[in-house]
Parts: structure tokens; sequence; C-alpha cells
């Protein structure tokens, strides 16, 4: 892997102050103006070693891109960096009110697996969940509260894994 | 088409500087070999003027070959070893075709099938060396310079096998390969470039033998692939099959010799070409026993036939639309690609469904290998900076790995942009266990039967531990060329595993030096010649870069670094020019470049820094 000590984690690398809301254009601007210097295309007349670097260095580059690019990556990403940890493996303890909604959500995905109306209003509401989440993160990380950034997070995560879902329902409708 | 300006006066290169690198569009039907020359991309023909070289190889009894136009005369009269569409077998298994009716022995080998020929037989990575050598001679004839590499098409579908497989071939024909590049891809280039396009467009390319839909956005330079699907055993092939099926069905004919198969599928595709033009059409040929044939098929009837197939594309359409989280309404025009868009009814429902007029004003059957001479030209180096436009492709099908109860857990997605890694961690569940089988598989559903299995991996010597202790993080890397890698590393103990790899595909390297052998010996060349020769490429490949990067970079270094760096050059010059054994070579090489490794790491990085304050910011 090549010297990337001069930026010690993905903001840094795009030159980019570490902070939840930010200026995504600024984000587009500098990975293309990343990936034009390092991309492999750039370097295939290359040495070896110069096409191997290409390679990493554009591949840290995408990484780090969708990392930021998402907003769910980016929360999680930023927590990391401040020590706090999602655990999204071992811990899987949602709030009684959280899960309920979600039996609710799974249940009408059920109940209307071929009613594209039906699944259209859920899909809103799901939607509108999400969005109402994220406003809540924003509040979250503007307070540096990470601890509550996270336990956000990982609401997140049920909700978009339930959205694909819902959305591969629909798929199969239209 | 078009003049296309890429290079401004006085900004291309002296001609002498020029590096001359060809694109190869390696079609199902037909392929081309085409180069930029002047700025300009050209199809380059043969001595009858032709562009396109049939993708037919006919084998000999003598071990001789024959290709293209003289190998398609053939076909009907030598059906078993005139090999046609061979496209369709690369990097695929028996198992992987429902019907057998094609006119060839197909033998089972692990991984991909053989085809049996008068000359033994013939794995489908030798037939297509077979075109893709006789394509590199055209270009050597007709450039008359040194082909320093070349950027070869492959269906944006083509999953890890196939991509390998065409690889492996363009090895076995002695090309260096700058870049796979994806066809719709290749297309976007060409077309995109032509026309100063800026915003969102769709690539509709329907092959021979392959269907791709890619979705792109294109802005000041820079073609950007959204998404891509499709389905790599569906082509202009499949609705000659159709006619085929429905010819048989009417003249209620039965065990069909395989000159008479060859035959109908000839007239079948004689049909579907002549009835975008004409509304109805006849049929007329004779058995090898005598019995005439003849039929009327128009193109309603046609249609009609061949609306399922066309309908299938659609899906590939709308889903790969989804993917990309765009409505019909974002998609400013519709490329179309591939000889078998000329077909009315395709054409029709493009356009339908886009509600936009199909974009045809590129030859369908030249826009690929239009684009991959332009991407070879640029990835040569022969670009002024200024003119460099560029790519971000992504993977077309998900990688994953085999849990438990053979059900795949998704490592890569479809549709990420690469080149990516991923990283996944394992650990062992038994004491003392010292080995684990990882099996890697690609597509989308959710079985691992469903999906192609692209290896076995076993990790071998991991240091006994309790259940659970060791820590085995296991990479996948997958590079420009679409192409996946895997490395793992035993992290508790910071010992490297070994990595056992039984590919379920492609070929060793010990395999693709036995078929230059046999094909060394078959053309009376001389196997260590080449190897000397394929080494000075690399010494001077070498040198060049390092050459060129002194000059742009050099200041990064001490007065001492540089010297040695130019010391160790020298050194490889002196030897290229008297040095006859290829291994001395090599080794010289491999010292050499190790040397300026570090100088490699210093320009990346300082070219990452560079692009953040802002010199090339301006230029976005």
């Amino acid at each position: 892997m090549a010297n990337l000590s001069a930026s010690d984690n993905y903001f840094t690398f795009f030159g980019l102050t570490p902070r939840f809301v930010f200026d995504t254009s600024a984000l587009d601007q500098a990975y293309l103006a990343i990936q034009k210097e390092v991309h492999p295309d750039r370097h295939a007349s290359g040495s070896d070693t110069e096409q191997r670097l290409a390679m990493q260095m554009a591949t840290y580059a995408n990484g780090a891109y969708r990392t930021l690019k998402d907003p769910i990556a980016r929360g999680l990403y930023l927590c990391q960096l401040h020590g706090i940890e999602a655990n999204l493996e071992t811990n899987t303890a949602m709030p009684v009110q959280f899960l309920m909604k979600q039996m609710e959500w799974r249940e009408a995905l059920d109940d209307h697996a071929d009613d594209l109306e039906a699944l259209e209003r859920l899909a809103a509401e799901v939607e509108q969940s999400r969005h109402d989440s994220l406003l809540e993160l924003t509040d979250a990380f503007e307070q540096s509260a990470y601890g509550q950034a996270v336990d956000i997070l990982r609401g997140l995560l049920f909700i978009n894994k339930f959205a694909i879902e819902l959305d591969d329902a629909i798929a199969q409708l239209v | 088409m078009a003049l296309l300006q890429i290079a401004e006066p006085g900004m291309a290169l002296a001609p002498h500087e020029r590096k001359v690198a060809i694109g190869i569009d390696l079609g199902t039907t037909n392929s081309l070999v085409a180069v930029v020359r002047d700025a300009l991309p050209k199809v380059l023909t043969n001595a009858a003027g032709q562009a396109l070289f049939p993708s037919v190889i006919r084998y000999l009894p003598d071990g001789r070959t024959q290709g293209g136009f003289e190998a398609l005369a053939h076909v009907i009269e030598d059906p078993k070893n005139t090999i046609v569409s061979v496209k369709r077998f690369m990097g695929r298994g028996l198992n992987d075709f429902t019907q057998h009716d094609f006119p060839y022995a197909l033998i089972d080998e692990p991984g991909m099938v053989k085809l049996r020929t008068v000359a033994g037989d013939k794995s489908p990575v030798e037939v297509s060396a077979e075109i893709l050598a006789r394509l590199r001679q055209l270009a050597e004839d007709s450039v008359q310079d040194e082909i320093v590499g070349a950027v070869i098409t492959v269906p944006a579908y083509f999953d890890d096998a196939q991509r390998q497989a065409t690889k492996d071939a363009a090895k076995l024909a002695g090309l260096h390969v700058l870049r796979l590049l994806n066809e719709p891809t290749a297309a976007a280039i060409a077309y995109g470039l032509d026309n100063a396009s800026e915003g969102i467009y769709a690539v509709y390319d329907l092959g021979g033998g392959t269907f791709d839909i890619s979705i792109l956005r294109m802005s000041k330079g820079v073609f950007e692939v959204l998404s891509t699907g499709g389905d790599s055993a569906l082509g202009g092939d499949d609705f000659d099959r159709l006619i085929y099926m429905w010819m048989i069905q009417e003249t209620q004919l039965s065990s069909l010799e395989p000159q008479d198969q060859r035959a109908l599928l000839s007239a079948a595709k004689r049909a579907k070409e002549e009835l975008s033009e004409v509304t109805e059409i006849s049929i007329e040929l004779k058995l090898m026993n005598g019995q005439p044939i003849s039929m009327v098929l128009t193109r309603d009837q046609f249609e009609r036939l061949t609306k399922p197939l066309v309908d299938k594309t659609m899906v590939s359409v709308r889903k790969a639309l989804r993917d990309a989280q765009l409505q019909v309404g974002d998609v400013k025009g519709v490329v179309m690609v591939g000889g078998a868009t000329r077909m009315a009814h395709v054409q029709a429902s493009v356009g339908a469904f886009f509600k936009t007029q199909p974009l045809n004003n590129l030859d369908p059957d030249q826009v690929v290998a239009l684009g991959a001479a332009m991407q070879a030209d640029l990835l040569a180096g022969n670009q002024s900076k200024n003119n460099e436009w560029l790519l971000l492709d992504v993977i077309p099908l998900s990688l994953g790995l085999e849990t438990m109860g053979g059900l795949v857990e998704k490592i890569i997605p479809r549709n990420t942009p690469i080149p990516v890694a991923r990283a996944q961690d394992f650990t062992t569940f038994k004491d003392g266990q010292t080995g684990l089988a990882l099996h890697i598989v690609q597509g989308e559903r959710e079985v691992v039967d469903a999906c192609r299995s692209l290896g076995r991996f076993e990790l071998k010597g991991i240091p006994p531990m309790v259940a659970g202790a060791a820590r085995i993080r296991v990479t996948f890397q997958v590079d420009a060329d679409g192409l996946l890698s895997v490395h793992a590393i035993e992290q508790s103990s910071g010992v490297q595993a070994s990595i056992e790899i039984k590919p379920s595909y492609g070929l060793s390297d010990a395999e693709i030096a036995r078929m230059l052998q046999d094909g060394f010996q078959a053309a009376g060349d001389d196997m260590r010649a080449r190897a000397l020769r394929e080494e000075q490429v690399e010494a001077r490949r070498l040198l060049e870069a390092v050459g060129a990067a002194l000059q742009e970079d050099g200041d990064l270094l001490t007065d001492v670094e540089r010297a040695l760096i130019r010391k160790e050059m020298a050194l490889l010059q002196t030897l290229l020019e008297s040095e006859t054994n290829s291994d001395v070579l090599r080794k010289a090489i491999e010292k050499a470049a190790k040397t300026t490794d570090p100088f490699a790491e210093k320009r990346m990085n300082a070219s990452i820094q560079r692009a953040l304050t802002g010199k090339n910011v301006a230029e976005i």
C-alpha cells in the first residue's frame, strides 16, 4: 500500500474536514481530481510497481468515496473515528417501540405483497421515517453525541434493509 | 461518422514518439481491429477492403488453421471442424448449455468445455487466440510498426471466468493486454467524444451472442458507468435459432445431418438480416439427401416469433435503470450498438421504452472497435494531459462467498465502481483447526447452485489455536479489468496463510506455456527467441516509464536517490543491448524495478497532493 500517512482518514484524504454535514459537491470534485491522477488507466504504460500502486490508490479512493457519500456509512465511520464502534454483529438491542414498528411494517409487507398501492403507501411511510432519523442523526452529530448517533445509525440500517426488501417487492409488481 | 476532434494542433505527440496500441472488438460473429492515426480512430481492413473479420476458425487434419472468410467458406461442408460463435463457450462448462444442438462434439472438461476437431480437442481459449493472432497480424501489416499493446473488449455482463478466458486468449496470441474494456463503455467513448455529449445516456448493445445494457453519465471528459445489466447468452444467434426451430417445425424435419443443421442456421441468419430491409422473404435450400426446402417468412411472423427475446432484453433495461436509481425521463439518449440492433422490432421497443428515437449515427458494427482504439491510444500514453478522459466502470455481477447451508453472502455488490477491494474476517470453529475452505461465487441469486462458481480456495498453515481465536482476513480485490484476486492473512499471529487455489475455470500458467509451445512448433518459431523478445519489450517499457517519471517528478528525489536510479537504469540499458539470455534480463528488470519502487510511491502520493491543492481541480 502506498503511504497514506499524509491523510490519516477518508475526510483528510479528500482534503475535507471530518464532519457529518458537508459539501458533497466538494467531495465529488476531490474524488474526480484524485481519480484523474491515480486511476490505473493513467498508469497503464508505467512500471509494474506503478500499476500496482495505481490500483491500490484507486481502490482506496473508491472505498473512501463510497463511505463518505452514503450518510449511514459516513455516520458509522465518523463514530469510529471518535472511538465509538457500532458492533453491528453483537449489539442488536433496539428500543421496543422501534421493534414494534418494524414488525408492523413486515406484517404490512406480507399482507399486501400484491397490492401495489398499499406497498407504495408503506414505502412513503418508510421514507418519511428514514428522513426523520437522518434529521435526528444530524442533530446528534452537531452536538457531538456520538453514542446517541450510533444508536440512530443502527436503527437506520434496519430501516434501509426493510426499504430494499420493500423496493424489491414493488419491482415485482411494476 | 463525423470527424473526431481529440488532439488540438500542436498538442499531439510527434509521430516518432507515438506508440501504436490497437483496439480489438472480439465479437461472437465478427471481430474488428482499429487503431488511432492522426488523432482519428480507424477500423483496419484486409487486402480486399473488408473491415469485419468473421470470428470463425477451421481446423485442418495437419494442424493448420484457416480463419475469417476463408474458414467461413467451409462452414457448411465441414461443420465439425469449423468453429463459429466460439465466444459462447468462453469460460463455460458443459452444464451451462441447455440446448445441445451445436454441430460440434463438446468435451466436458473441468471449468471449460473443449471442442473436438480433426486436429485434436481445442479449448475455446485456443480458438479465440487464433482469431486474435490474425487480427494482430492484420494490424501489424497495416501500421508497419511495433504494437505495444491492445485493448480488448468484452461484454459488460461477462463474469470473471469469461473475462479471464479472454485475457488468456490474448496472452496466447502474443498480445500485451492494456485493458479489458466493456463493450458498451467502448461504444460510449466513441459516441461521447464524437458528439461531445453531456448527460445521462444508455447504451443498448445486442451482439451476435451477448446482450448488454449500460447506463452512463458523461460530463467534461468523465465517463461514469452508473449501472450495467444484460445476458451473456442472448444475442442475434438466438433469433436465428428461433427461425431455425420454426423451419424444422414447419417442415417436420427430424435427425438432420450436421451439414444440414449448419445450412438451415445460415439460411435463418440470412432471413433475419434481410427482414430488416424487406417485409417478406423466401427461404430456399436443398438438404444433403436432395430434399428441397422452400418456405416464406414475413417480418410480422418473425417479430411475433422472436418477441420473447426482445422482451427479455427490456427486462434487463428496466433493471439497469432501477439499479442506477433513475427514471426514463432522466436518460437523454440511447446509443444502439451491435449488428442485431438493426432489427426493426428492437429499434421500436427501445424507442418506445425510452420515449426517444434511438441513436444510430455511428455504425453499430464498428463503434465498439473505434472506442477500444481510442482507449488503447489513451492507455499507451499518446494523449496530452488536457485531452485525457477518465473512465469509471463497475463490476457487473455481485461477488460472494458460500456460507452454511449453501447460501451466498455478498461481498462486493454488482455495480460497485472498480477497482475495489473488500475484506472479510473469518475464524475457526474447532480447536487446533489449521485450514479453512472458501468457495467464491458470482451472481445475484441467494443460493450457491444458482450462481457461477469462480473458485475454491483453501487456506492452510493457520497456527493451531482454540476455536474462534484465529482472525483470518480475506481480501477480495477486483482490478480495473474486472478480474478478481484473493489474498488471506492470519492476523492474530501475523502468519500469512498460504493460499491454495483450485480454480474451477481458466488455464493454469503451465497450460498456457504448453499451448504456446505447441503453437511455436506448428509455426516453426523459436520459443526462446520469443521469450527474449518479451523481456526486451518489458525492459524498454520500464526504461521509458522511469525516464518519463524522472523528467516529470525527478525533484521529488534527493541527489543520491536520483543517482542510484540513473545508475541502475544505465545498467539495464547496457544489458538490454547485449544480453541474449531472457532469464538474466528478467532478473535485471526485477532488480531495476525494485530500485525505483520508493520513487513510484513518492510520485503517487505527490500526485494526490497536487490534485487536492487545486493545480488540477481547475480542470474539472
